[in-house]
C-alpha cells in the first residue's frame, strides 16, 4: 500500500511523516511521530481525551485523517508549555488538583485553552458546557471548572 | 467543608499532613509526558490484536487459523491451546475467591463463548493494519447456543445452561441439578419473625438496577516482552503490578520470579483493573514470536468484554417502630456475575444493613451467571447496588412515620459495639458524624421549589488492609526517595510523601514518591479496597521511623554517645541526657553527607500485614428537579459527608468524594449496559452509554469529617469508596419524593421517569 507523504507545522516545528490514507491524525501523532501526550480514550469522538487545534480550532484527532493534516498547524499538548514555564492552565490543574489519574487531563488543558482564547471571562455553565465534550471519570468536574475558571482570572490579569 | 471537631488524637500538631501541595507526578500529566499503559514501545514491537466472539452463546467446533498465520507480516496467531489448563478449584477468601479454570476462559475461550465480546484468538503482526485484516481470515465454526442476558431469566430451572455441570454452592443439602445460580449465601443475626412481629409498619420493595461500567478513559494497554532464556518484562495499566505479575504468570504456566511487570500510569480505575485482560493474551504472543508485543483495547472492547459492575434485581422489607426504630430488615439480593461466578453479592450483602444497629436481620444473595461479560469490582463492589435498595426502603420507612429521614438515620445508627451480620461487632465512630455534619449543613434545610425533591442516603464500606512494602532511601544531600508497590491511581503519592515528610519531619519537597516495579520493592497488593493511603502508608510511615533510628545511631556515633541519647525532632538529631546542652543538633542532610565514615548508605524497606483497618460510613444528601415534560432529572446540589479517618493530602480527599458521588449519579440516572434480542451490547461507546460531563452536574460539596482511626499512625481510614455507597439512592430518593411515587428501578433514565410521572397522572 503507497504511503502518503505530509508535511505540517506540529508545535511550531516543522514535521513531515508517511501515512496510509485510513490512519487518523491521532494515531500518527502517537505512532508516528511519538507525541504520546494525545491520548486515545474511544476513538470516535465521545469522549475528548485526544483534542488538538488545527489550525487554532480544537479537534477530535481521532476523527481527523492524517493526510488531512497536509500543510496544517497542530497544536498538541507537548506544545503547550512555554519551554519549563507551565502555561496559567496547566499551574492552575495542579494547584486545584484537578486531576486524579491524567488520562483526560491533555484533553482538557487543550480544550480549555481553546475556550479562554475565544472567551477570556467564562461563566461556570459556559465552561461546563464547552468542557462537555471532555469526559473525566475521576473528578466529577469540580476542581477541573475551578482551575478553569481561576487560570481565567489570572490569564485577565496579565 | 472540614468537620474536625472530633479529632481527639491530636497531641502533637501536624505540620505537613492535611496541607494542600502540588502532588509530585504531577507535571508530567499536564504536559503529556507521563507514560501509561499504551504510552510504551520497543524496538521490533509487534501489535497485537484480539478476535471476539459475535455471538452470546456458542460451541466452539473448529478454530482455522491457517490462512490468518499465512498472510504476510503476521508473526503468531494465539487461541486457548496455548494456554494451560487450570485446576477447577476456588481459592482465596470466599468474599474474592478466584478459580483460575474460570479465569483463563475469560481472557480466551476453550469450549464455548459465553458473551458476545468473548476472546476467541488474537494475533501478533507487524502492524495494526495487518494484525486486522489478520483477525479477519481466522476462520470459527460455531454451533450457536440459546442465551440468557437477565437475572430472573437466568434463575429459572429450564434456562439455557453456560456450564452444563454447575451445582449451586451453599445450599444443603446441595441441589441435584445443575442450574446459573453459582452461589447462595445467607447472613442472619436475631430472630426476623420476631422482628417483623413487634413492628408498626412494615415496609417494602423490589427493586433492580442495571449493570453499568466502571468507565475509566484509558482503554486497558500493556507492552510485554518474552526473553529466550524465559525472562519476562510487562508494562502494563493496573491497579497492582504484583497481581497482574502472580495472575499472567499463573495463566501463562511460568515461574512469577522470571516475571517483572513495570507499574505505567494508569488511566482510572475504579476496580475494572484489579485483574488481567490483555497482558497474558500479549506475554503468550511475545513468547510465540521473540518480539515485544504491545496491546491496546479499543472503548468497544472495553465496554463488550472487560467487567462492568453487576445488574442486581432485590427485595428489601423492614419493620419499624411508632417512634422510628427498626426491628427487622430482610434483604434478598440477586446479582449478576456475568459468564463466570464471582459477583460480589457477598459485599452487597454485608454492607446492606452495616451502617444500622438493627436486632432482627437477615441478608440472602444469589450470584447467577448469564450471557454477559463476567463482572469486575467497581468502587466500593457491590455495597452501592444493596444500599440502593435499603437506602430506598429506609426512605419510605421514614415517610411512612412521619419522621426527618436524618434523624430517623441517626436514631437507628451503628455505634461501637452494634454487631454485624457477618458477626464482628462495630468497633469504630464515624457514621453519626456524618449524619450530624449534614443535620447542621445549611443546604438541608433550605426550601425546594416546584418539581423538586430532596433525597438523603447513607452507606457503608469495609476499608481494606493488607500486604504493602515500603522503602525509604536517603540521598546523599539528605533529600529522601521513598518507592512503594502501589500503583497510584488518584495521587497517592502525594500522600505518602506527605506522611514520610511528616515523619521524618523534613519538607514535604524533600521527599520523592515513585511507584516501584515488582522486582525492586517486596509485594504489595492491589491499589483497592481504599487501602492504599491506609495499608501503605503505615508501610512507609514504619520504613522512616527505621531511617530515622539509623539516622539516631549515625548522629550518635559522630558524637560518641549512646543512641539512646540522641532524639529524633524536627528533622534532626539532638542530644539528649548528660551534657546535651550547647550541642548543635545534626540535620538529617548533615548525617547525610557523613554517611560514608558512619556505616554507608542509609535507607529502610518495611513489608507490612496491616490490620486495624476502619469502615468509611458516608452520608449523602441531594436536591433535584424533575421536568414533567421530559422527565429529565436535573441535580440542582449534591452534598456528600464522608468520615476519612484523617484527610491526608484534603483536596485529593475531597476529590475522590466528588468523583464517587458524579459516578454515583451516572449510575442512578443514565449508565446502563443495553442488550439487543441476539445477545449482543448496543451500546458499546461513550455516545450510547453516557457517562456525567460538566454540564450534567454541579458543584459537588464534600464534607470531610475526620474521626481519627487509632490504628494508623495518622488516623487515616481510607477515602476512595465509602462516598459512592450512598449516592444512587440519595438520588433516586430526591426524584421519588420529587414525582411523589417511589422509583424501584436504576437508571432513572428520562423515559423511566416520564412512564412513572404518567402512570401518577393516570396516564
Amino acid at each position: 500500500m503507497a504511503k502518503y507523504h505530509v508535511t505540517a507545522t506540529v508545535n511550531g516545528d516543522a514535521a513531515e511523516f508517511l501515512c496510509e490514507t485510513h490512519q487518523t491524525l491521532l494515531e500518527v501523532l502517537r505512532d508516528e511521530l511519538g507525541l504520546t501526550g494525545t491520548k486515545e480514550g474511544c476513538g470516535t469522538g465521545d469522549c475528548g481525551a485526544c483534542s488538538v487545534t488545527i489550525d487554532g480550532r480544537l479537534m477530535c484527532s481521532c476523527l481527523v485523517l492524517a493526510v488531512e493534516a497536509e500543510g496544517k498547524a497542530i497544536q498538541t499538548i507537548e506544545g503547550m508549555a512555554a519551554g519549563t514555564e507551565l502555561h496559567p492552565l496547566q499551574r492552575k490543574f495542579l494547584e486545584h488538583a484537578a486531576l486524579q489519574c491524567g488520562i483526560c487531563t491533555p484533553g482538557i488543558l487543550i480544550a480549555a485553552r481553546s475556550l479562554l482564547e475565544r472567551n477570556p471571562d467564562p461563566t461556570e455553565e459556559e465552561v461546563r458546557y464547552w468542557l462537555a465534550g471532555n469526559l473525566c471519570r475521576c473528578t466529577g468536574y469540580h476542581k477541573i471548572v475551578d482551575a478553569v475558571l481561576d487560570a481565567a482570572r489570572e490569564m485577565r490579569r496579565e | 467543608m472540614t468537620v474536625s471537631a472530633t479529632i481527639t488524637s491530636g497531641k502533637k500538631k501536624l505540620k505537613v499532613v492535611g496541607t494542600r501541595p502540588v502532588r509530585p507526578d504531577g507535571v508530567p500529566k499536564v504536559t503529556g509526558l507521563a507514560r501509561y499503559g499504551a504510552d510504551y514501545s520497543l524496538p521490533g514491537m509487534l501489535w497485537g490484536k484480539i478476535l471476539r466472539s459475535p455471538h452470546a452463546h456458542a460451541r466452539i467446533r473448529s478454530i482455522d487459523t491457517s490462512k490468518a498465520q499465512a498472510l504476510a507480516g503476521v508473526k503468531a496467531v494465539m487461541t486457548s491451546a496455548d494456554l494451560p489448563e487450570q485446576k477447577f478449584e476456588y481459592v482465596g477468601p470466599e468474599r474474592v475467591a478466584v478459580n483460575f479454570w474460570h479465569m483463563t476462559r475469560g481472557i480466551m475461550a476453550r469450549e464455548k463463548v459465553l458473551y458476545e465480546g468473548h476472546a476467541v484468538a488474537a494475533v501478533a503482526a507487524t502492524s495494526r493494519t495487518v494484525a486486522d485484516e489478520a483477525l479477519r481470515l481466522i476462520k470459527i465454526d460455531y454451533e450457536l447456543l440459546p442465551h440468557v442476558i437477565n437475572v430472573e431469566e437466568a434463575m429459572q430451572p429450564d434456562a439455557p445452561l453456560l456450564f452444563e455441570d454447575m451445582i449451586t454452592r451453599g445450599v444443603e443439602p446441595a441441589p441435584d441439578k445443575p442450574s446459573n445460580i453459582s452461589k447462595r449465601i445467607e447472613f442472619k443475626i436475631g430472630d426476623l419473625g420476631a422482628g417483623f412481629a413487634a413492628a408498626d409498619e412494615i415496609v417494602e420493595g423490589a427493586f433492580r438496577t442495571a449493570p453499568v461500567h466502571q468507565g475509566y478513559i484509558e482503554p486497558q494497554a500493556c507492552l510485554a516482552r518474552f526473553d529466550a532464556d524465559g525472562q519476562a518484562e510487562l508494562w502494563a495499566s493496573s491497579q497492582g503490578h504484583f497481581v497482574i505479575r502472580a495472575l499472567t504468570a499463573r495463566l501463562l504456566g511460568m515461574d512469577i520470579g522470571n516475571l517483572r511487570v513495570h507499574p505505567a500510569e494508569i488511566g482510572g480505575g475504579f476496580g475494572g483493573k484489579n485483574v488481567p485482560y490483555v497482558e497474558p493474551v500479549a506475554l503468550a504472543l511475545s513468547r510465540k514470536t521473540g518480539h515485544p508485543v504491545k496491546i491496546v483495547l479499543s472503548r468497544e472492547e472495553v465496554f463488550k468484554a472487560c467487567g462492568p459492575a453487576a445488574g442486581s434485581l432485590m427485595t428489601v422489607k423492614i419493620g419499624v417502630t411508632k417512634d422510628g426504630r427498626i426491628v427487622a430488615a430482610d434483604g434478598v439480593f440477586r446479582f449478576q456475575a456475568g459468564a463466570f461466578p464471582g459477583s460480589p453479592v457477598m459485599n452487597a450483602c454485608m454492607c446492606a444493613f452495616a451502617p444500622y444497629d438493627i436486632p432482627n436481620v437477615c441478608s440472602v444473595g444469589y450470584d447467577v451467571i448469564c450471557n454477559r461479560p463476567k463482572t469486575a469490582a467497581y468502587r466500593a463492589p457491590g455495597a452501592p447496588i444493596s444500599a440502593y435498595a435499603v437506602e430506598s426502603v429506609m426512605d419510605m420507612a421514614a415517610a411512612s412515620i412521619g419522621m426527618d429521614p436524618l434523624q430517623f438515620r441517626l436514631k437507628n445508627v451503628a455505634r461501637p459495639g452494634t454487631p454485624t451480620v457477618w458477626g464482628p461487632k462495630h468497633a469504630h465512630e464515624g457514621y453519626a458524624e456524618t449524619i450530624q455534619a449534614l443535620l447542621q449543613h445549611p443546604g438541608y434545610a433550605a426550601p425546594l421549589g416546584k418539581n423538586q425533591g430532596r433525597g438523603v442516603a447513607a452507606g457503608y464500606w469495609f476499608n481494606n488492609g493488607g500486604e504493602s512494602s515500603a522503602a525509604a532511601h536517603v540521598n546523599e544531600d539528605g533529600t529522601v526517595v521513598v518507592a512503594t508497590g502501589s500503583a497510584d491511581l488518584s495521587g497517592t503519592r502525594a500522600a505518602m510523601a506527605l506522611m514520610a515528610a511528616e515523619t521524618l519531619g523534613i519538607d514535604y519537597d524533600k521527599v520523592r514518591p515513585i511507584v516501584a516495579d515488582t522486582a525492586s520493592i517486596g509485594f504489595s497488593g492491589l491499589a483497592a479496597g481504599s487501602r492504599t493511603t491506609f495499608a501503605t502508608g503505615i508501610a512507609v510511615v514504619e520504613a522512616c521511623r527505621k531511617v530515622i533510628g539509623e539516622l539516631r545511631a549515625r548522629a550518635a556515633m559522630i558524637w560518641d554517645v549512646r543512641a539512646e541519647d540522641v532524639a529524633w525532632e524536627d528533622g534532626c538529631a539532638k542530644r539528649t541526657g548528660d551534657n546535651a546542652g550547647g550541642v548543635e543538633p545534626l540535620s538529617l542532610k548533615a548525617i547525610a553527607a557523613k554517611r560514608s565514615v558512619t556505616g554507608g548508605p542509609i535507607s529502610a524497606e518495611v513489608s507490612v500485614n496491616a490490620g486495624g483497618v476502619a469502615p468509611g460510613f458516608a452520608t449523602e444528601y441531594c436536591d433535584v428537579e424533575v421536568d414533567p415534560e421530559t422527565g429529565a432529572v436535573k441535580i440542582l446540589r449534591f452534598v456528600a459527608a464522608q468520615d476519612v479517618g484523617r484527610a491526608i493530602h484534603p483536596a485529593y480527599v475531597e476529590g475522590q468524594i466528588q468523583g464517587g458521588v458524579a459516578q454515583g449519579i451516572g449510575w442512578a440516572l443514565n449508565e446502563e449496559y443495553i442488550y439487543d434480542e441476539a445477545g449482543r451490547l448496543a451500546n458499546a461507546g461513550f455516545l450510547d452509554y453516557r457517562v456525567p460531563v460538566a454540564s450534567d452536574l454541579p458543584r459537588i460539596e464534600a464534607v470531610l469529617v475526620e474521626v481519627p482511626n487509632p490504628n494508623h499512625p495518622f488516623g487515616v481510614k481510607g477515602v476512595g469508596e465509602a462516598n459512592i455507597v450512598p449516592s444512587l439512592a440519595a438520588v433516586a430518593n430526591a426524584v421519588s419524593r420529587a414525582i411523589g411515587r417511589r422509583m424501584t428501578e436504576l437508571p432513572m433514565s428520562p423515559p423511566t421517569v416520564l412512564a412513572a410521572l404518567d402512570s401518577e397522572r393516570g396516564g
